[in-house]
Parts: C-alpha cells; sequence; structure tokens
C-alpha cells in the first residue's frame, strides 16, 4: 500500500492510535516513535530546564566566586562536548542504581544528563551579555541581588533563552544513543513515565538496516519526520525570540 | 548640616590606589560638580557615595563617608536604604527591559511602597514643586490622572518633574529602549527620582546626548537643586561654569581644590586649578 517512500499514508497510519508497528512487521506506522519522542523531549527539557536556570543565574558573580564560575563552565563546556553514548552509559548505570527498568522515565533522565551542559551554557551566555550598567542601574535603585537578576536580568535575557532551551531541546529530540540502554523500544504509547517508550531516533536505528522494504520506509519516514520538528523548534524559536525582545537593551 | 562628608577617603582598585586624602563637604540642595581630567578617579568618588563601587572585584575603601551623620561603609549600615536615599544616573543611559511605565515604576514596586505611602510622598513633593508648575503655561488641567490611581500620577508627576511626559504621554507603554538616547536619558532621571532620593549622583549625564537634550537635563537639574542635594561629573568646563554651585578639582586622584563656583574659576589658589581652567591641563 505505502512502498516508497514517506508518503500521505504513512502519517495516517502515524496516528491510529496505541497499537503502532513492531520493528519487523510490515504494516503499521510510527505514532509510538512520535509521541514517545516528543514525551522524552519535553520531559527532558522541563527537567533540565528547571535544574539548569538556577545553576545558570547562579554563576553570575554576585553569587559565587569568579573562580569558582570558571571551572563550573569548563567543566559543563567538557561535558557539552562529551559523546551522547557516554550519557547512555551512565544514565544507565543510574537507572540500574534507582532500580527501575528501561523506562520513559530512565530516557528523560539520561537525556536530561545530555542536556543540562546545553542548557545551562547557552543560557549563562545570554545571562553574561547583560550589560553591566543595565545591572547597576538596578543596584544604583537600591534593588537586591535577587530583584535584578528576576526582574531585569531575566527580562534582557529572555529572549535569547528561548533559542537556549530550544537549542538543547533540538539536540535532545534527536539524539539516539543516549537513550539506547534507558528507554527500551515497544509498539506502544507508554502510559506511564514507568513505560518503555519507542522514540524517532531508535525507530531509524532499528529498522533502516532490515532487509525488508516496508519496515526500511518507516525507517525514512521517521528520519524525515525528526527533520521537520527540528525544522519546527528552530522556526519556533525565531518567532519567539523576536516577539520577546521589543524590550531588550543593546 | 550637609548631608555627605567626605573625611580621608581612600579607594583603590586592587594594588592601585585611585583616590587619596579625600577630605570635603558637599553642600546640601545645591549643586556639586566634580571636575578634572580622564582617569582622575572622578567617576570612582562618585560611586563610593552610593557604595556602588560595591559591584567592583577587589575594591578597597579607606576613611570616612558620612551621610546625614552615618558612616556609610560602617558594616552594619543598610545598603539598600542608602541606594534608595542616594540615586544614580550614568554617564550612557541605560533604560530597563520593560515600557516606560514600568521603569518609572520599578523602584516604587521593589521598595513595596503602598497607595497610602506613595501619595505621602508625591504630597510632600508637591508642597515644593507643585504639579502645576510642572505644566507648560495654561495646560494645567491636562494632568489627567487623578490622585485615585497613584501609580499613574506617580508616573506622570516624575515624568513631568524630568521633563518627559509630553514627548511620552501617548506610548507609556511602548519599550523602552525606543527612545532616543536623550529621552532615555531624561527617562533614567525620572526613574532614579521616582525612589524620592535626597541626593542625586550625575556621572557626565549628557556627553552622549546632543546639545539641545543636554539642555533639558540641565535645565531640569537646576529646578530639581531647591530640593535634592545634586552630585555631577562633568568634563566640560562650560557646563561646570554654567550649572555648579560648588565646584571639586580632582587631579591624579587628589583633591586638589574644592569651593563655591565663582570663587573657584574667579580667583583659583592651586597653580594645578589655574592651569586647568586655562586649558593648559587637561
Ligand atoms: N573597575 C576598575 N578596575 C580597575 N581599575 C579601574 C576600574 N575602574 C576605574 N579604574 C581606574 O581608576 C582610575 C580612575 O578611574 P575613573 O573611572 O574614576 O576616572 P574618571 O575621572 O571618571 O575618568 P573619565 O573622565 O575618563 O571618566 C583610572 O586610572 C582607571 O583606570
Ligand atoms: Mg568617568
Amino acid at each position: 500500500m505505502w512502498c516508497r517512500g514517506p508518503r500521505l499514508s504513512t502519517y495516517q497510519c502515524s496516528f491510529k492510535p496505541r497499537k503502532a508497528a513492531t520493528t519487523s512487521e510490515k504494516r503499521g506506522g510510527v505514532a509510538n516513535a512520535i509521541v514517545g519522542s516528543l514525551c522524552l523531549a519535553f520531559g527532558a527539557s522541563l527537567l533540565s530546564f528547571l535544574l539548569g536556570l538556577p545553576i545558570a543565574f547562579a554563576l553570575q558573580k554576585e553569587y559565587i566566586s569568579r573562580r569558582l564560575a570558571q571551572i563550573t563552565r569548563l567543566s559543563l563546556d567538557i561535558l557539552w562536548g562529551t559523546p551522547s553514548i557516554v550519557y547512555g552509559a551512565f544514565g544507565f548505570i543510574i537507572m540500574v542504581y534507582l532500580g527501575l527498568r528501561a523506562s520513559l522515565l530512565g530516557g528523560i533522565i539520561a537525556l536530561t544528563l545530555l542536556m543540562l551542559p546545553i542548557m545551562v551554557r547557552s543560557i549563562d551566555e545570554v545571562i553574561r551579555m547583560t550589560p553591566p550598567e543595565l545591572k547597576e542601574a538596578s543596584y544604583a535603585m537600591g534593588a537586591t541581588r535577587i530583584e535584578t537578576t528576576f526582574k531585569v536580568v531575566l527580562r534582557q535575557a529572555l529572549p535569547g533563552m528561548i533559542t537556549g532551551v530550544l537549542l538543547a531541546f533540538g539536540r535532545g529530540i534527536g539524539d539516539a544513543a543516549s537513550i539506547l540502554f534507558t528507554t527500551g523500544y515497544t509498539d506502544y504509547i507508554p502510559r506511564s513515565l514507568f513505560d518503555p517508550v519507542a522514540s524517532l531516533p531508535l525507530a531509524v536505528f532499528f529498522q533502516v538496516a532490515t532487509p525488508i522494504p516496508e519496515v526500511q520506509q518507516r525507517a525514512y519516514a521517521s528520519a524525515l519526520i525528526l527533520l521537520i520538528i527540528v525544522l519546527l523548534i528552530s522556526v519556533v524559536s525565531r518567532l519567539l525570540s523576536h516577539r520577546y525582545s521589543r524590550h531588550i537593551i543593546r | 548640616m550637609p548631608h555627605i562628608s567626605l573625611s580621608n577617603l581612600m579607594v583603590a582598585y586592587g594594588n592601585q590606589k585611585v583616590l587619596q586624602n579625600i577630605t570635603v563637604d558637599i553642600p546640601n540642595n545645591q549643586i556639586t560638580a566634580i571636575i578634572g581630567p580622564s582617569g582622575c578617579g572622578k567617576t570612582t568618588l562618585l560611586k563610593t557615595l552610593n557604595r556602588l563601587v560595591d559591584l567592583y572585584d577587589e575594591i578597597r575603601v579607606e576613611g570616612e563617608v558620612r551621610i546625614d551623620g552615618a558612616d556609610i561603609y560602617d558594616p552594619k549600615a543598610d545598603l539598600l536604604n542608602l541606594r534608595k536615599k542616594v540615586g544614580f544616573l550614568s554617564q550612557k543611559p541605560y533604560p530597563l527591559p520593560m515600557s516606560i511605565h514600568d521603569n518609572i515604576t520599578f523602584g516604587p514596586r521593589i521598595h513595596r511602597m503602598n497607595r497610602k505611602e506613595l501619595l505621602d510622598q508625591i504630597q510632600e513633593l508637591e508642597k515644593h514643586i507643585p504639579i502645576d508648575s510642572l505644566c507648560p503655561n495654561g495646560r494645567q488641567e491636562e494632568t489627567r490622572h487623578s490622585k485615585t490611581h497613584e501609580m499613574a500620577y506617580l508616573v506622570e508627576y516624575y515624568l513631568r518633574l524630568a521633563g518627559l511626559w509630553e514627548e511620552v504621554r501617548e506610548r507609556l507603554h511602548a519599550p523602552a529602549a525606543q527612545l532616543s538616547i536623550g529621552q532615555q536619558q531624561r527617562l533614567a532621571l525620572a526613574r532614579a527620582l521616582a525612589v524620592e532620593p535626597e541626593v542625586i549622583l550625575a556621572d557626565e549625564p549628557t556627553s552622549a546626548l546632543d546639545p539641545i537634550s543636554a539642555q533639558l537635563i540641565e535645565k531640569q537639574f537646576k529646578t530639581l537643586k531647591n530640593h535634592y542635594t545634586i552630585v555631577v561629573v562633568t568634563h566640560i568646563l562650560r557646563q561646570a561654569r554654567r550649572i555648579a554651585d560648588y565646584v571639586i578639582f580632582l587631579y591624579l586622584g587628589e583633591l586638589v581644590e574644592h569651593g563655591p563656583a565663582e570663587q573657584f574659576f574667579s580667583s583659583p589658589r592651586d597653580e594645578r586649578t589655574r592651569a586647568y581652567i586655562s586649558g593648559e591641563i587637561s
């Protein structure tokens, strides 16, 4: 029925809920992988944002010494450059330690580890671009450092922060190695954090090298959908950061 | 009694002393100009007066800075209150990343002033500078905001006080970043005034501005000095002559001479002052 490439029928199939396709079956779509990937990426983005934002703010010189900030930045840069398979392995260790099986939660933890350095460093960079005189203006009116951080620096850095968050999201949703051991793979859409979960990168990974053409096509479709999602993210990030840059001071 | 009195002030960045032996009283309700060649420590001196120098690493301050009798470098001193009392205007204006309206209300908001405090503050100020006197002739009925909307009234009052109201009245909720640089400087002034300081420090407040905007700021300072103590750093001698009542001359981190403007310019006592005024050193 749909043999050559990701035609419309692919997508129609994609959204038939619950039962999607096993890696070897000829019939079925990739809804399990789409939903799984979105769950993983949103979950990990949220978690790494919640963890990363305070860290990024704390790197300002008002909060910690310059030396400690430098060391932290250097470590984060190294972590940023670390191959994602290492995060996968590390996430797996944490998972085992916590007594979790391969699951959505395990994947979110591994992806969070991967995304956290990106999140912190990109937010940190936009915070550092805040003109010191702007902070000074706030302090000069008797604002505390918390007020200055949340009422002035946060607003000034908002457009850049959006870009940073979506950069991390894009990196996270496309990563295969970090979730290889931690999410498992399933034909079903996860019902809870403890269910195994399929994902687009792994859908590509598991299906592209089979001899069955239908299954291979499903891999290509997954790759295309992944590309489209990443493209959408970068468009959205541009729109959003443009929208919020009305107020920023150069 | 003077608000501000310095004795034996020494300021150093790390090992580099930039101010030494500064002893001077700054007169109340006058405009004091700090003048001197580039790099002589004018900005540093100004920023020691509301402890903005605290923001630099490795800064060292010795000696005494008394404001209303209290040593502001006392470890127990209330830093936030000091900065509320002593406002600061930087060389290049930096509007806060929010609307014009929110720039003005920023100070009152962070100091969590309630309705009554806001009204009291304006009423007190209006005794000295009534809002009618800030309106162009015959247009007094235009004060649109009644006192029942205290924030709106406060915004209008301080924008008028800074001479910016007429230009922005229709776009109070536009981003402050859209204003011209001259307007931004007057916005910065309005914003600083809204905290109701007693002293206003201004670091070359007109150097980034065109001559017309610069004139507006000077004019505003002359209006304000009846009610505030103003300290202005300037490297423009003519500006100091135009607006200063009292002059402090710094040279290489030392206080060379200070005195009432008239006497300072007409009969300087120190050789270096004479040379500086006549343009031999700069
Ligand atoms: N953050 C800083 N760290 C180290 N040294 C500084 C710092 N700020 C200023 N200085 C030094 O302190 C001295 C006085 O600087 P200051 O900015 O007070 O001079 P100024 O009189 O305001 O000069 P200008 O007229 O150029 O503004 C200069 O030698 C300068 O190099
Ligand atoms: Mg200066």
